[in-house]
């Protein structure tokens, strides 16, 4: 098969436990967003739009529903002769039995042959539960340009929030000094996207390494990035200035949906120059009824409203009953919100029906925190549910 | 369904649908927001476990080409069978003066031929509807008909162009059957979907051909009416007959009832090509009442008894009623948009006032600014 100058390694085996019920049931890359996508949409896409037409997805928890969305690439125009998107699940190897993917980095070292197949001479390496538009290639002509062995995209954050990321400390140069896991007191504002170029000859030698140390946690930040440090690589970070978002908690993952309601969002899903492609289920159009309100939201195709709908994200194939008001929620596909029943602040998961006159969310406390209500649940008619409740 | 096939026949006059068909066929023309007429008769076919589709054309069939593609949509890119797209007579260097469908059949008699299916059911796409073929064949076998119809009883038939009308015994066998006609004393309206013996469609079009007739309907099925026996199959589900601009019009505001469009989009899944958009975006100020809509609107305006499709935007201050606006057209600022089709890429600038009337709506040309 012939060879690929860059390849991309996505790992996709993320639990995400603090988004607690949300993925009961989904590994965090296929949580939906944005009323249409699934959070693995953005570097699929951005894959695609990069040019970079090889991609492996690394699946470990929960995979069902990943594997059978990603299917055989075609909804990012990764259905390749040679390349596209395969699956990459722990598999049992003759000489190393079975092994789960106990890290980032030996997630990679278990696909070595896969990698090998294609011969590239960069492995770009993503992780498949940020929110932003990028243009690898941007970074990879960086990669090459420095003349680097790895490249590490960054961008700065809040002084205040240093110590909840990986954080560079660089020279003059942007050439990477130290690499600090969340750090109490830092020198440097620049924190890791996740996001890594590395030179391949370079990444199977460490990856080979790591392996022979049975303390390593196999893991990119932990162990790789400060092994390569300390045999003094180049390693250079690469800025980035757009929207980037990681949506780990549910609070996050609220705000970035509000985020998404501004006029001008800096996320800017409507920009046909870079689309982020998704799988499109046929659906007839959003429908509004002569009694449906639908003020500052979003409402993808299937949905039917016949309430009121303000300040919220509806994905496809939700009904809104009538007289039912949806305020600052965020409702996933295939929900049933009941004639008068009343949500406020909350995310209500796939496939559930809330009944008639139901209160969800419902609490006079100024900081209302978010309910969330779990996959599939059935909320009988007249329910009250108080603010910040997960229901299973 | 394994033994029938099926041919939609979209070599037909269409200069009754005007300034919609002066750049594309009437098989793709948009419909419903998110949909080109095309997507009925192929998405029902396939519901109905139909694999072998070949589509007659004969102009304007750039953008038709470009919305099917391979047919992937629809699962009809197969290794056998599957979508087939059949060219006008003129690429097989017979540059004569066109004389009707029937020579659209005609070159394409090989594919006919050499299909494996027993049975064929021929369709159009100008009458919108979702059916399921499968008791249409059923009810053909049972009722031992060469070729069975299906038609609707209309309570009023509106607009007479292109319709067939018809009579039927007790029997339900056709005893009428007119094209263009006066529409008194008739309450039937043909589909013009029919089911028959693939040996009969054969026999049908190289008789036709022979004698110098070239109507499929007219020659074929109607100059045929006392020889075979033809049975009428009555559907009874919601029914657009896409033959003016007023109908056209008239149904896609139609679709605004929920019984109607439930019945038409849901029944069984229409396919389409769709296009990766973003969901609509409705800002702090817009207002919307009655309305259908694709996805990747930006509606700032006020929208009401309205279809908008895909990545339409309507900016403050604007008001859309009765309207129709095809994909990626901006109604400006201010702009009053009343009984007006807009096709697509229109631009309106800010502050401009559009309309028509509710039995002539105004159709404002593909890229046209104002």
């Amino acid at each position: 098969m012939p060879g690929k100058e860059i390849i991309a390694m996505l790992l996709a085996g993320g639990k995400g436990t603090r988004l607690g019920v949300m993925t009961d049931k989904l590994a965090k890359p296929a949580i939906p967003f944005g009323g249409e996508f699934r959070l693995i949409d953005f570097p699929l896409s951005n894959c695609a739009n990069s040019g970079i037409d090889t991609v492996g997805v690394m699946t470990q928890y929960e995979p069902l529903v990943l594997n059978s969305y990603i299917g055989n690439g075609s909804s990012w125009d990764l259905d390749r002769q040679n390349g596209g998107v395969i699956v990459l699940p722990p598999y049992l190897d003759r000489k190393r039995g079975a092994n789960w993917y106990s890290g980032t980095a030996n997630a990679i070292y278990q696909n070595i042959d896969y990698i090998e197949t294609y011969d590239p001479e960069f492995v770009l390496v993503l992780s498949g539960d940020h929110i932003y538009k990028m243009d690898y290639s941007l970074m990879l002509k960086y990669h090459k340009e420095k003349n680097a062995d790895v490249s590490i995209a960054v961008m700065e954050v809040p002084w205040e929030d240093t110590n909840r990321f990986g954080i560079m400390n660089t020279d003059k140069d942007d050439r990477i000094k130290e690499f600090l896991e969340k750090p109490e007191d830092a020198e440097s504002n620049l924190a890791s996207m996740g996001i890594y170029i590395f030179s391949w000859k370079y990444l199977k030698e460490y990856l080979v390494e790591d392996t022979r140390n049975p303390d390593s946690s196999g893991d990119f930040g932990k162990n790789i990035i400060p092994m390569m440090l300390e045999d003094k690589l180049s390693i250079y970070a690469y800025r980035f200035n757009g929207y980037w978002k990681d949506v780990g908690t549910i609070e996050s993952y609220w705000s970035a949906h509000m985020d998404l309601l501004e006029e001008n969002s800096e996320l800017d899903l409507y920009d046909r120059d870079w689309i982020i492609s998704s799988v499109n289920p046929h659906l007839p159009p959003i429908y509004i009824s002569p009694d449906g309100d639908v003020i500052h939201s979003l409402v993808n195709k299937g949905s039917q409203i016949y309430g009121k709908v303000e300040d919220s994200v509806i994905f496809f194939d939700t009904i809104i009953e009538k007289d039912a008001i949806v305020k600052e929620s965020i409702i996933l596909p295939n929900v049933t919100i009941g004639k008068g029943s009343y949500i406020n602040k909350a995310v209500i998961c796939q496939d559930v029906t809330i009944g008639p006159n139901c209160k969800i969310s419902y609490g006079t406390d100024e900081h209302n925190k978010i309910t969330v209500i779990g996959e599939g649940k059935e909320i009988p008619e007249g329910t009250t549910i108080d603010t910040g409740f997960e229901l299973e | 369904m394994k033994n029938v096939m099926g041919i939609i026949n979209n070599a037909q006059k269409e200069d009754f649908m005007r300034e919609l068909t002066e750049i594309r066929s009437l098989a793709s023309i948009p419909f419903g927001c998110r949909y080109r007429l095309i997507d009925f008769p192929l998405s029902n076919l396939v519901n109905s476990g139909v694999t072998n589709v070949g589509i007659l054309l004969e102009n304007k069939y750039r953008s038709l080409m470009d919305h099917i593609g391979p047919g992937k949509v629809w699962d009809l890119d197969r290794k056998r069978d599957g979508l087939f797209i059949l060219p006008p007579a003129q690429v097989y260097g017979d540059n004569r003066f066109y004389k009707g469908d029937i020579e659209n059949f005609y070159s394409n008699i090989d594919y006919i031929h050499r299909s494996s299916q027993d049975y064929v059911i021929i369709s159009t796409p100008y009458m919108v509807c979702n059916l399921d073929y499968r008791e249409i064949v059923k009810a053909h076998k049972e009722s031992g008909a060469d070729i069975t119809l299906v038609y609707k009883q209309m309570p009023t038939l509106e607009d007479k162009s292109t319709c067939s009308i018809l009579k039927t015994d007790k029997n339900n066998r056709v005893t009428e059957l007119k094209v263009n006609s006066d529409l008194k004393n008739y309450d039937k309206v043909s589909l013009n979907k029919f089911v028959m013996k693939k040996e009969l469609l054969l026999e049908i079009i190289d008789e036709c051909v022979s004698m110098g007739r070239w109507d499929f309907i007219k020659d074929g099925i109607i100059g045929n009416l006392d020889r075979l026996n033809i049975h009428g199959y009555p559907f009874s589900g919601a029914l657009g007959i896409i033959n003016s601009i007023k109908s056209y019009y008239k149904f896609n505001l139609k679709l605004l009832n929920p019984e109607i469009w439930k019945d038409i989009f849901m029944t069984k899944t229409i396919y389409t090509k769709s296009k990766d958009e973003p969901p609509t975006q409705f800002t702090a100020v817009s207002k919307v009442k009655n309305v259908l809509a694709a996805n990747g609107c930006i509606v700032k305006g006020h929208v009401e008894n309205s279809l908008l499709f895909r990545g339409v935007k309507i900016e403050k201050g604007a008001v859309v009623k009765n309207s129709i606006l095809m994909q990626k057209s901006t109604v400006g600022q201010n702009s009053r948009l009343n009984n007006v089709i807009l096709d697509k890429n229109v631009v309106i600038t800010p502050e401009k006032v559009l309309r028509g009337e509710e039995n002539f709506p105004t159709i404002i040309k593909k890229n046209v600014v104002i």
